[in-house]
């Protein structure tokens, strides 16, 4: 399993978000996750403009095996989302941390970093789940 | 392959594994107050002579009449090798095995019924059918919904000809669900859509359009296309397989062509059987096939590059994505399918062509005689293809009574459908000329001992 990034910040649905300098929030899967799902066939992207509660659906994520709901870390509304993956959705398997983004979203409050985990903390919630 | 039911020792292995006394423990998260001991109106249990005796009973009540009623089921003849290859221990199941890519037979012939659907419909994708005509048009909605992400109102229009028993099934799937269903102004003189007075704005996630309509018309499917999707909704065209041996596909319809397109696959081969078992059909656009519902068998090649056939989209099936399956009555009617394929495969295109050809001569037949007795004229202007309603001067109901009383099916009554004492009649491929003259000699007595002002 390769390095986590150390600027991100990690959910226990095995999400990533991480801070622009614009205040918007870059979110996608980890490497654990993709991994998990296998080939990505298909990713389905909400509508930019679009608002998500906190813990709502926000996209899904398909592989040949599997269609999974990403679900919104935080609440807010879609300000870009990665048009690449309708052609490329692969691109979250070579690349998850990177070229794999899915959603950027305005956050409508701030964000709870409480409820999110830096990255030793999730490296331990893999380590635990491994086990 | 063979389908065995579990032995008694299956049973009990099974129950001690998973640590239960008796398979009635299973239901025990369902609370006692909801439980039936008794169903008052299902009778006790018969064995196999008294079941048979029973049935034999019934069919003879069936009686063997002359069917001029279509309304959304037909009469065709069905060649003897359809249900002879049929009903072979391979294909004998209704269902795609779970286990399904060790059934190549099953699944190759539902890949040539999906390339022989998407052909006939003119649209990209089919699935492995849906359960009947009806179900299929609140699978399509729910499915236009899912796609049509930008537009919230869940409100579906419905062209005027869509077949009633298809919008109360429809809304009674996918009302719960929060869709709506209404209904599009319709021109009483030509039975169609009434282009002046559409509604606008509505913000329709959908637009349903049948052709041929319920009452036998043929809408301006090209124009309807058009404004549906000027208005931001998908189009969901309902058609007649049959009919489509003669008319243009759902796929060429307006400038896009219809997005999705559904209909009754009954008369493809399948006995009309008193109402069932039939199959519906379901094809899309390629765009929208990750959420069409249902099963969809692809060709591939395995390892050793030979081809093969597997399910294919599978990851939307409830069995993986449970309450968020694309459906969750997502059966298919693999019987009637692999008829269906049968059907067409021995018509093939001109076959089909002559069947419809003919089932419009004879309807046509049928329609110019009956207007010939007094009292009776089309109810709508416009042409037809094997349907046509017809305006009485009279009630329907005894007339239809006194010719079945001859043995004679005499059609629909649209009475309670259309506010009018009206008709609907249909004359398939299986009459013959002398049929036709039959029916409306019979039609001609039983309107002359009848009384105009009974009711």
């Amino acid at each position: 399993m390769s390095e986590l990034p150390g600027d991100l910040l990690y959910t226990k649905e095995h999400e990533w978000l991480r801070r622009e300098d614009d205040g918007s929030v870059t979110i996608g899967i980890t490497d654990h996750a993709q991994s998990a799902l296998g080939d990505l066939v298909y990713v389905e992207l909400p509508e930019v403009g679009q608002d998500v509660d906190e813990g709502g659906d926000m996209a899904v994520v398909e592989s040949v095996k599997a269609a999974s709901d990403v679900y919104a870390p935080i609440g807010g509304s879609v300000a870009a989302v990665n048009e690449v993956l309708a052609d490329d959705p692969e691109k979250i398997n070579s690349d998850p941390y990177g070229d794999g983004w899915i959603v950027r979203m305005q956050p409508s409050d701030g964000i709870d970093e409480a409820a999110l985990m830096s990255p030793d903390a999730y490296q331990q919630f893999l380590d635990e789940l491994d086990d | 392959m063979p389908f065995i039911p579990h032995t008694e020792k299956d049973t009990r292995e099974m129950l001690e594994a998973i640590g239960a006394d008796s398979l009635a423990d299973l239901f025990d998260e369902i609370p006692a107050k909801l439980m039936i001991e008794h169903l008052p109106h299902v009778p006790e249990a018969m064995n196999e002579m008294e079941i048979s005796r029973l049935m034999r009973q019934r069919a003879t009540m069936d009686g063997s009449p002359m069917c001029f009623i279509g309304a959304g089921a037909y009469e065709h003849h069905i060649p003897t090798a359809v249900w002879d290859i049929a009903t072979r221990g391979e294909f004998y199941s209704a269902y795609t095995p779970y286990q399904a890519e060790a059934s190549q037979g099953t699944l190759q012939t539902i890949y040539e019924y999906q390339t022989m659907i998407t052909e006939l419909t003119g649209l990209d994708v089919s699935n492995a059918s849906l359960y009947d005509g009806a179900s299929a048009l609140a699978e399509a909605s729910l499915m236009a919904v899912r796609s049509n992400r930008r537009v919230k109102t869940g409100r579906v229009l419905l062209a005027p000809g869509v077949n009633p028993v298809y919008e109360k099934v429809a809304s009674a799937i996918a009302g719960a669900q929060g869709l709506t269903f209404e209904r599009l102004p319709q021109d009483t003189t030509s039975g169609n859509i009434d282009f002046e007075s559409l509604p606008e704005g509505r913000e329709p996630v959908a637009v349903v359009v049948q052709q041929p309509s319920f009452v036998g018309t043929l809408d301006d499917v090209d124009r309807l296309t058009d404004w549906a999707h000027a208005e931001g909704a998908l189009v969901i065209g309902i058609v007649n397989p049959t009919s489509l041996a003669l008319l243009r596909p759902p796929g060429q319809w307006g400038e896009e062509g219809a997005d999705i397109a559904i209909g009754e696959g009954q008369p493809l081969g399948v006995p009309m059987s008193s109402g069932g078992p039939y199959f519906g059909f379901m094809t899309c656009r390629q765009k929208l096939v990750r959420q069409m519902p249902g099963r969809i068998v692809g060709r591939t090649t395995d390892l050793d590059g030979n081809p093969g056939f597997a399910l294919t989209l599978q990851a939307r099936e409830q069995h993986i994505r449970r309450s968020k399956a694309t459906s969750n009555i997502c059966t298919n009617q693999g019987l009637m399918v692999t008829a269906a394929t049968i059907y067409m495969s021995l018509l093939g295109y001109e076959g089909l062509k002559r069947v419809a050809n003919a089932a419009h001569a004879n309807t046509t037949l049928l329609a110019d005689g009956l207007c010939k007795i007094a009292g009776i004229e089309r109810l709508y202007t416009g042409p037809f293809f094997h349907e046509v309603a017809l305006r009485l001067d009279r009630p329907v109901a005894p007339l239809l009574a006194a010719l079945a009383e001859r043995n004679i099916l005499a059609g629909f009554d649209l009475t309670s459908i259309v506010a009018a004492d009206a008709l609907l009649v249909c004359a398939t491929e299986t009459k013959t000329e002398a049929d036709i003259k039959t029916f409306v000699a019979a039609f001609a007595d039983a309107m002359a001992a009848s009384d105009v002002k009974s009711t």
